[in-house]
């Protein structure tokens, strides 16, 4: 081994060829929040568009339903989860469990590269035909066929496949890698049952990753020798079964609503514990609770499926393991709120940013165990009611997740602090507007409209133009963020050691801020 | 803190341009993949002018048996040799570091987790394709009920298979013939496999070498009766309707037994690199993780092929 661990390789070795997991880290939050922005601007576009009934920006309705579908692609394999897992997982699970870095650097370093691969795809098909009606792939993110195979004959979805099949890849060797670093480096007298909260959500959400995304590569291979070779498994006339991708699809898919929500519960629980300057409440609980949402969640995938024809009994299963799914949220959500039960409260950026994640969180999850009713689902299926509700859970669960984590670390991974007005302009613009983009869509959903439409019909007008406004506050949210963020930069206020003070108290905090290149270079031990 | 001597037996590695590389191959790789099997412009074999036009209409059609060939493939080649520079560089890279001894007992525990997770998204991946077969299976009784009204071709597909009758008139591969030489084939290297293991570990590496040799030489062996099995039933494929575009049978058995040579294929060469590492004298009785590593995943490869031959040959054949 050699003894020269604190020099910094030069830029290019630094950041292209890099082994060092901050660095990594680093680079997947900016990955995150640049096609963040590409994401964020599809979709403010697609609400400009829904500002008022009849053509306001496309011209081609094809085109709406593939910035619908670019969104929801982008939103969450490249912001979302490379933001919550890649960024803050890389950045602070090896601190948090006392290890110098990750397992496998390199692996890690690949992880990384073929994000940039995915994204090229993804954006190249925007650009390329898709089908008869124009460039690009509109099928929605869930890629149901026979749309994605004989309805878009074009190689725009083709790309789309090869960037998933990318993203996919990356996502599995990183999850290899959080397990093995979990397992195999925590600093001595580190026992499972003393680890840090967000290291346990990064863990069980990496099983997930490991053991849902390869459904995924085999259904993605389907269609596209659906689609190219003429295979005939989601083809009727060939005797496949077009409902056959849905069920592949969803068991992935479901596992994944919790891989992006489940690391944004363990940076939420170390903010409430620092800021309410108790240790969080029911530690194990928490722990084996995100356990058990884990396990469950990969029984449940048929609940999004509830109109497809399937049997009532089938249904009724879905249904109940559905809502037992609420009862380790409910410990959850309860545990925090008892964490800051008669704790010393301070309400820090990154606490307003938790305490709004536990209140929209609630709503998310009170329509989703709403949703979880097939009847119910029946009536309000593929309508803005469902748009609002997984908004909920993820634009302003896993977002706010993102942003609580980001205020709360920034100091830590920059060196610098940021400007508190400035931030605090970005959560209450942020907060107020994206509850103004959301909050009516239930009612526009209980009314009846449907999702993935360019137009709609003047009753729903009202609700519509409120959803609009709320986009352009959020947008002004945005750039609240982006100017604190280039203001902390700027001013370069230095960071202490523990700027939270007493409550923050995991590893993380014991070292300088920003880190050394490597640190612990002696272990610490935990008592 | 910074500055201290290292401490601890952990793998802290320099800058790499693997990954980086890695990723860029992905890129043209994937590229290659649209290119060859989608095209970027349409089908249009009349008008073949022009560079980008030879590189990206759509490829050839392998399948339909059609040939519009055009360059696609150059991006697929390019990006398939440019994945493998980088592989060898990056094994080649971990191989010596094992070599000289950066892999301590903490880190081959590490390696070892990764190969397990490695094998277990492998079996997920494997899980689908089954998954597909069996649904299909099971209940394809069922879809001869399915409303023509509001299935586009349900009916047609139930009639022409006589799926209202008893017995399935599906054409398969006969399971008793090259499967069967297949099954044993692999069988037996999964002992000589486990032989060359117990050599090495008793240092006898000869036998080990011998063992090796004769493993990834059954692989290989594998995949030529496979590719005859797939030529014979090319040449047929008209005269009884078993090819990866006749019917959802056919799509399954191609793509899961397909899917599963490559992955022969793989385990293969991870063989044969070992056995170039332990014939150039890395390998110790004490540590040999990449052999083990091998092995695992040929085990693996092994019992796949052991699910395939049970139920997408015999006993789908029974009926």
């Amino acid at each position: 081994m050699s003894n020269s661990h604190d020099h910094k390789p030069g830029f290019f070795a630094r950041w292209f060829f890099s082994t060092n997991h901050k660095d990594i880290g680093t680079l997947y939050l900016i990955f995150g929040i640049l096609s963040g922005l590409i994401g964020g601007y599809l979709s403010f576009m697609m609400r400009l568009e829904l500002m008022e009934p009849g053509f306001q920006v496309f011209d081609n309705p094809h085109t709406f339903n593939m910035y619908v579908s670019m969104h929801g692609l982008l939103m969450i394999f490249f912001l979302v989860m490379p933001a919550l897992i890649g960024g803050f997982g890389n950045w602070f699970v090896p601190l948090m469990i006392g290890a110098p870095d990750m397992a496998f650097p390199r692996l890690n370093n690949l992880s990384f590269w073929l994000l940039p691969t995915a994204l090229i795809c993804l954006l190249i098909s925007m650009f390329i035909p898709g089908n008869p009606s124009g460039d690009g792939f509109a099928g929605s993110w869930v890629m149901y066929p026979p749309l994605s195979t004989s309805g878009h004959s074009g190689p725009a979805f083709d790309f789309v496949i090869i960037g998933l099949l990318a993203a996919g890849f990356s996502s599995i060797f990183g999850a290899i890698n959080f397990i093995t670093t979990i397992f195999n480096m925590r600093a001595p007298g580190m026992t499972m049952h003393k680890m840090p909260l967000f290291a346990w959500s990064v863990l069980v959400t990496a099983w997930l990753l490991l053991l849902a995304l390869p459904v995924l590569a085999a259904a993605l291979f389907m269609l596209f020798f659906d689609r190219n070779a003429g295979t005939g498994f989601f083809d009727a006339a060939k005797g496949g079964d077009p409902e056959m991708f849905q069920h592949l699809f969803w068991f992935f898919g479901h596992p994944e609503v919790y891989i992006m929500v489940l690391p944004a519960f363990g940076i939420i629980s170390h903010i409430i514990s620092t800021f309410s300057r108790k240790p969080i409440f029911g530690y194990l609980g928490m722990a084996y609770a995100m356990v058990s949402i884990g396990v469950v969640g990969f029984i449940v995938w048929a609940h999004h499926m509830y109109t497809v024809g399937m049997d009532v009994d089938l249904k009724a299963y879905f249904l109940a393991a559905t809502l037992i799914i609420a009862v380790p949220t409910g410990i959850k959500i309860f545990s925090w709120l008892a964490t800051m039960w008669g704790g010393s409260l301070s309400f820090s950026i990154p606490m307003q940013w938790a305490l709004a994640f536990i209140f929209l969180f609630v709503v998310g999850g009170v329509t989703g165990v709403a949703l979880a009713n097939a009847g119910y689902d029946a009536a309000v299926h593929d309508t803005y009611f469902v748009v609002a509700h997984f908004h909920y859970v993820l634009s302003m669960g896993a977002v706010f997740g993102i942003f609580a984590g980001f205020t709360y670390w920034f100091g830590k991974m920059s060196g610098y602090l940021y400007n508190k007005y400035l931030a605090a302009a970005h959560f209450w613009f942020f907060f107020i507007g994206v509850n103004l983009v959301f909050f009516p869509q239930h009612f526009l959903g209980m009314q009846g409209m449907p999702r993935r439409y360019v137009d709609y019909p003047a009753e729903f007008a009202f609700y519509n133009k409120i959803s609009t406004l709320g986009a352009m506050v959020t947008l002004v949210g945005v750039l609240f963020f982006l100017l604190w963020l280039a203001e902390a930069f700027i001013v370069k206020r230095k960071a202490a050691d523990n700027y939270w003070g007493e409550g923050a108290n995991t590893l993380e905090w014991t070292l300088p801020s920003p880190p050394p290149f490597h640190q612990f270079n002696t272990l610490p031990r935990i008592k | 803190m910074a500055d201290h001597a290292v401490e601890h037996d952990y793998h802290l590695l320099p800058p790499s341009p693997w990954p980086f590389l890695a990723g860029l191959a992905c890129t043209v790789w994937g590229v290659g993949m649209v290119a060859f099997f989608a095209g970027l412009y349409p089908r249009n074999a009349a008008d073949p002018n022009g560079l980008m036009e030879f590189l990206f209409s759509r490829g050839m059609d392998m399948f339909g048996a059609e040939k519009v060939s055009n360059g696609g493939w150059i991006f697929l080649a390019l990006g398939c040799i440019f994945a493998t520079i980088v592989m060898i560089g990056w094994w080649r890279d971990v191989a010596k570091e094992g070599n000289t001894g950066d892999h301590t007992p903490v880190v081959q525990i590490g390696l070892r987790y990764g190969m397990i997770m490695f094998i277990m998204q492998e079996v997920m991946f494997f899980v689908g394709w089954f998954w597909m077969f069996f649904e299909f299976v099971l209940f394809r009784k069922e879809r001869a009920n399915w409303n023509p009204d509001v299935l586009e071709g349900a009916s047609a597909y139930a009639d022409s298979y006589g799926l209202n009758a008893a017995g399935n008139q599906f054409s398969t591969i006969g399971a008793w013939n090259l499967p069967l030489l297949n099954t044993l084939v692999l069988l037996l290297s999964g002992t000589t496999v486990t032989w060359a293991h117990h050599a090495l570990i008793k240092n006898d590496r000869k036998s080990a070498s011998t063992g090796l040799v004769l493993t990834f030489l059954l692989g290989f062996i594998f995949i030529f009766l496979q590719g005859l099995e797939y030529k014979e039933a090319f040449h047929e494929r008209l005269a009884n309707g078993f090819w990866l575009d006749s019917n959802i049978y056919g799509s399954t058995f191609f793509l899961a037994t397909g899917f599963h040579g490559l992955h022969v294929l793989i385990g293969a060469i991870f063989l044969f690199s070992i056995w170039l590492r332990l014939i150039k004298g890395s390998m110790t009785p004490k540590q040999h993780f990449g052999f083990e590593a091998a092995a695992w995943y040929w085990h693996f490869v092994d019992v796949v092929w052991l699910f395939l031959f049970t139920f997408v040959y015999v006993v789908f054949a029974m009926g």
